[in-house]
């Protein structure tokens, strides 16, 4: 296809939006998600797979919220706003759904935060805390994951993933490396480097530490971290992404 | 090919069949195949070698339907239901059944076909099955093939095709009951050059086999849908997904693509006109999620095979970011006779809002097991009683399961509803793809919904927290109460995350996962509930009475 010249090929045009959000009136442009337009607005939509900067994954469910007209709860970092939306981000029957996606999250593997490196610095212990997750109900499962420690730097602990695919979005879509993917399905999904080889045997793998940074839990960390001392900065994958756009 | 050579084509089929004596069906679809119609077939043909022919034809065909009686032969009729049909037959039996042609029948070997099994149907879908070769297009264009695509093509305008299949009502058969027209039309007004069609054959539902059996037994129909699909939507390219276990469903559309291809029917220059029409087959890997179209999509376009958000929706961003229409080869095949006998004829088969007719995959506990077609809004209790025969052994109907792994079960109750996409949303089962597995009172409720849980998490794809790590944790509940061992919190705990999973999961089989459970509770709750008292106070488990006792 051959484009237009530059000077007739204005920036395509994005229409604004008026809505409401729990009862604050935003506006927003026609292309951004509840999720973000909450943020800009700050109101806090409990989210964990969403990271600014990376594609949207929509898998942790724990954005949803409710639209009026609306039958079913929605992801808010998956939708899209349209003009005269009416939002709820906090209503009861949304709080018990992230309180109990939150309790199968910590029943499925094992988040023993007293022993893990990031104890103290742990997006899954945070959202806990900010929904009212002080027990789980449903029985653990006590399945047992390895420990990849092969890598000079990092280490991954399968015990401590929530299949996120943060590590494996950054890996691919801002270092270029695509070191990280995901094996298997259900339960027994996970993530692995390369083939399913040792990360310390990656050729793929630049050692570039993104995957650690953006990493929500104590599962991709720093060698030589003790208990409580691994923080996590991902405030760089915004700014990346967008120098990134700019080019 | 114009419609001249169609009719040439027409012609000398039948005037071939006009110089044989006899013309014998063997049934050589899968289930036939697999108790062993390819021998028949073969001792068939010897018998024929060895009478220097004499005038019989032997004909492999497509499936007959009553797949528990099989491998099937048919003699002498182009419809099963007036033919002399054959049930059980063995390699043994082919020298008596040939010489008893234009004789006595072989009494011993005879499938009764005055049985509501064989009147009650009305077949649009299957009105070729099982009796035309689906390995020679000749004998699908002999029985009025392609001449919709030949004449939508050539005769009539894109807007006339769709507006055909809006008025006829259809509605898809892949297990949502999307309005079809609608979504060709989304398609269709959508101003992007490329487009796709993709046939939806991934068919993975426990206990189906419809689309299975359109594909083994008339390949070319589901074809004509897709060209006149594309036609209609304006899209030059499609591909048919279908899962590898299929083996000769993949092979017989293979040879059925090869032959219309040959035929100019698809591929450039299509019916000569100037217009192109491109089908290729990708094969599924057997993953149950690939049939999600989200999934699907990924697949095709060689990603791991897992949902995302919708919308945006296929019809507007669908396979490499184009608009896509996407439809199951059930809902595809009705499609030529749409367009052939016109949308309103079809509206007047079936009910107001669930028109035509629908198959049905017959399972269970139930005298005829096999396929039927029939039309919309037929009485439940007749499908059970009259076609399919009634309960074995003289046992109770207790409960039929509808729509796989994400419908319900149905108690006595609403054998008198009429089949249609509301009545059975309502009761909190739905129509999906067409099983229908009947169940007798020896069946235990919590089983069956602890058998579709099982399902449901061996194929969650992982990708979402609430089906992943959800569905795992409500079988881990089932188990425990079918086996004695639960206490009424976990009987709360299992309505609560049932309730979580189906709201917030991120595609429809998370969504639906509950459905079983959900329904059976609703109907059957007594039999969890007795699962929860201790052992010496339960009734034995033959005593347990239907809710309407
Ligand atoms: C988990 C899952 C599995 C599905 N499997 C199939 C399938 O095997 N065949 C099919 O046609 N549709 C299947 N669907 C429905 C498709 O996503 C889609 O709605 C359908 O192919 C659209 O065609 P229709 O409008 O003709 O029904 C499935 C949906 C889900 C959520
Ligand atoms: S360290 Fe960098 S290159 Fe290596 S896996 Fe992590 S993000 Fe990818
Ligand atoms: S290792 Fe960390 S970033 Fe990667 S999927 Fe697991 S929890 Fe998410
Ligand atoms: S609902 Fe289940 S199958 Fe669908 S995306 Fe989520 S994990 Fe995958
Ligand atoms: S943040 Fe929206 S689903 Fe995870």
């Amino acid at each position: 296809m051959t484009h237009p010249p530059a000077a007739t090929n204005p920036a395509p045009k994005v229409r604004v939006v008026t809505l409401k959000i729990d009862d604050h009136d935003v506006g927003a442009r026609e292309t951004d998600s509840i999720l973000e337009i909450a943020q800009a607005n700050g109101i806090r939509i409990p989210s964990l797979c969403y990271l600014d900067g990376l594609s949207t994954w929509g898998a942790c469910r724990l954005c949803m919220v409710e639209i009026e007209g609306f039958s079913k709860p929605v992801s808010a970092c998956s939708t899209t706003a349209t003009e005269g939306m009416k939002i709820t981000t906090n209503s009861a029957r949304l709080k018990r759904y992230r309180r109990m996606i939150l309790e199968l999250l910590f029943a499925e593997r094992n988040h023993v935060c007293s022993v893990c490196v990031s104890n103290g610095h742990c997006e899954l212990q945070d959202l806990a805390a900010e929904c009212g997750m002080d027990h789980v109900r449903v029985p653990y499962r006590n399945a047992t994951y390895t420990i990849d420690s092969s890598h000079d730097l990092f280490r991954v602990d399968h015990n401590r993933c929530v299949v996120c695919t943060r590590c494996v979005r950054v890996c691919d879509e801002i270092e270029g490396a695509h070191t990280w993917d995901v094996m298997g399905r259900g339960v027994n999904c996970q993530v692995i480097t390369d083939l399913n080889q040792p990360w310390g045997d990656s050729q793929s793998c630049t050692s570039c530490g993104k995957c650690v940074q953006v990493c929500p839990t104590g599962a991709l960390v720093k060698k030589g971290t003790a208990a409580g001392e691994m923080e996590k900065h991902d405030d760089f994958v915004p700014y990346l992404a967008q120098m990134r756009k700019r080019q | 090919m114009n419609l001249e050579d169609l009719a040439d084509i027409t012609e000398a089929v039948a005037a071939a069949a006009e110089s044989r004596r006899h013309c014998v069906r063997v049934c050589m679809a899968a289930s036939c195949q697999s108790c062993g119609s390819g021998e028949v077939l073969e001792g068939l043909q010897t018998q024929a070698k060895q009478n220097a022919d004499d005038g019989v034809c032997i004909k492999p065909v497509g499936c007959m339907g009553l797949c528990s009686a099989g491998p099937l032969v048919s003699v002498d009729s182009d419809q099963p239901a007036t033919a002399l049909l054959y049930q059980d037959v063995t390699v043994d039996d082919t020298e008596d059944l040939y010489h008893s042609l234009g004789d006595q029948p072989v009494e011993r070997l005879r499938c009764r076909t005055d049985v509501p099994f064989f009147a009650r149907q009305q077949k649009v879908v299957l009105e070729n099955s099982g009796i035309i070769d689906p390995e020679q297009i000749d004998d699908y264009i002999a029985a009025g093939g392609y001449r919709s695509l030949m004449r939508a093509v050539t005769e009539m305008s894109r807007e006339e095709v769709l507006r055909e299949v809006k008025e006829s009502g259809l509605r898809g058969r892949g297990g949502g009951g999307y309005p079809a027209g609608l979504k060709w039309a989304t398609v269709a007004m959508a101003p992007e050059p490329h487009k796709y069609v993709i046939c939806n054959a991934d068919e993975g539902d426990p206990g189906a086999f419809m689309d299975r059996a359109v594909l083994e037994s008339d390949p070319h129909r589901v074809l004509e849908g897709m060209a006149l699909a594309g036609y209609a939507v304006g899209a030059e390219h499609a591909y048919i997904y279908i899962r590898a276990e299929y083996p000769l469903a993949v092979e017989r559309l293979k040879t059925a693509i090869k032959q219309a291809t040959k035929k100019g029917l698809l591929g450039r220059r299509i019916c000569e006109t100037a217009l192109s029409f491109e089908v290729e087959v990708r094969l599924g890997a057997g993953a149950f999620v690939c049939g999600e179209e989200t999934a699907l999509m990924a697949s095709i376009e060689g990603r791991r095979g897992q949902p995302r958000p919708r919308p945006p929706y296929p019809a507007e961003e669908g396979l490499w970011k184009c608009p896509t229409l996407i439809n199951n080869v059930e809902t595809l095949a009705n499609i030529p006779a749409i367009v052939g006998k016109g949308g309103a004829w079809f509206k007047s088969i079936g009910t107001e809002n669930s028109t035509g007719t629908k198959v049905f995959a017959l399972a269970g506990r139930i005298a005829n097991s096999g396929l039927i077609e029939v039309p919309m809004g037929i009485p439940l209790r007749e499908i059970v009683h009259e076609i399919g025969g009634g309960i074995p052994d003289g046992r109770r109907f207790k409960a039929v399961q509808t729509g796989g792994p994400s419908g319900g079960c149905l108690p006595e109750q609403f054998l008198d509803m009429p089949v249609e996409y509301d009545t059975l949303r309502s009761a909190g089962s739905i129509m999906g793809s067409g099983g229908m597995i009947v169940m007798d009172e020896t069946s235990s409720m919590v089983d069956v919904a602890r058998y579709f849980m099982e399902f449901c998490m061996d194929e969650s794809c992982g990708k979402c927290v609430p089906c992943r790590a959800g569905t795992v944790q409500l079988y881990g509940l089932l188990d425990k109460i079918a086996d004695g061992e639960a206490t009424p919190s976990d009987l709360e705990l299992l309505e609560e995350l049932c309730d979580v999973v189906q709201a917030t999961s991120l595609c429809g089989l998370g969504q639906t996962a509950p459905n079983p459970v959900l329904s059976t509770l609703r109907y059957f709750r007594h039999e969890y509930e007795e699962k929860l008292r201790p052992e010496s106070e339960r009734m034995p488990r033959m005593q347990i009475v239907t809710l309407d006792d």
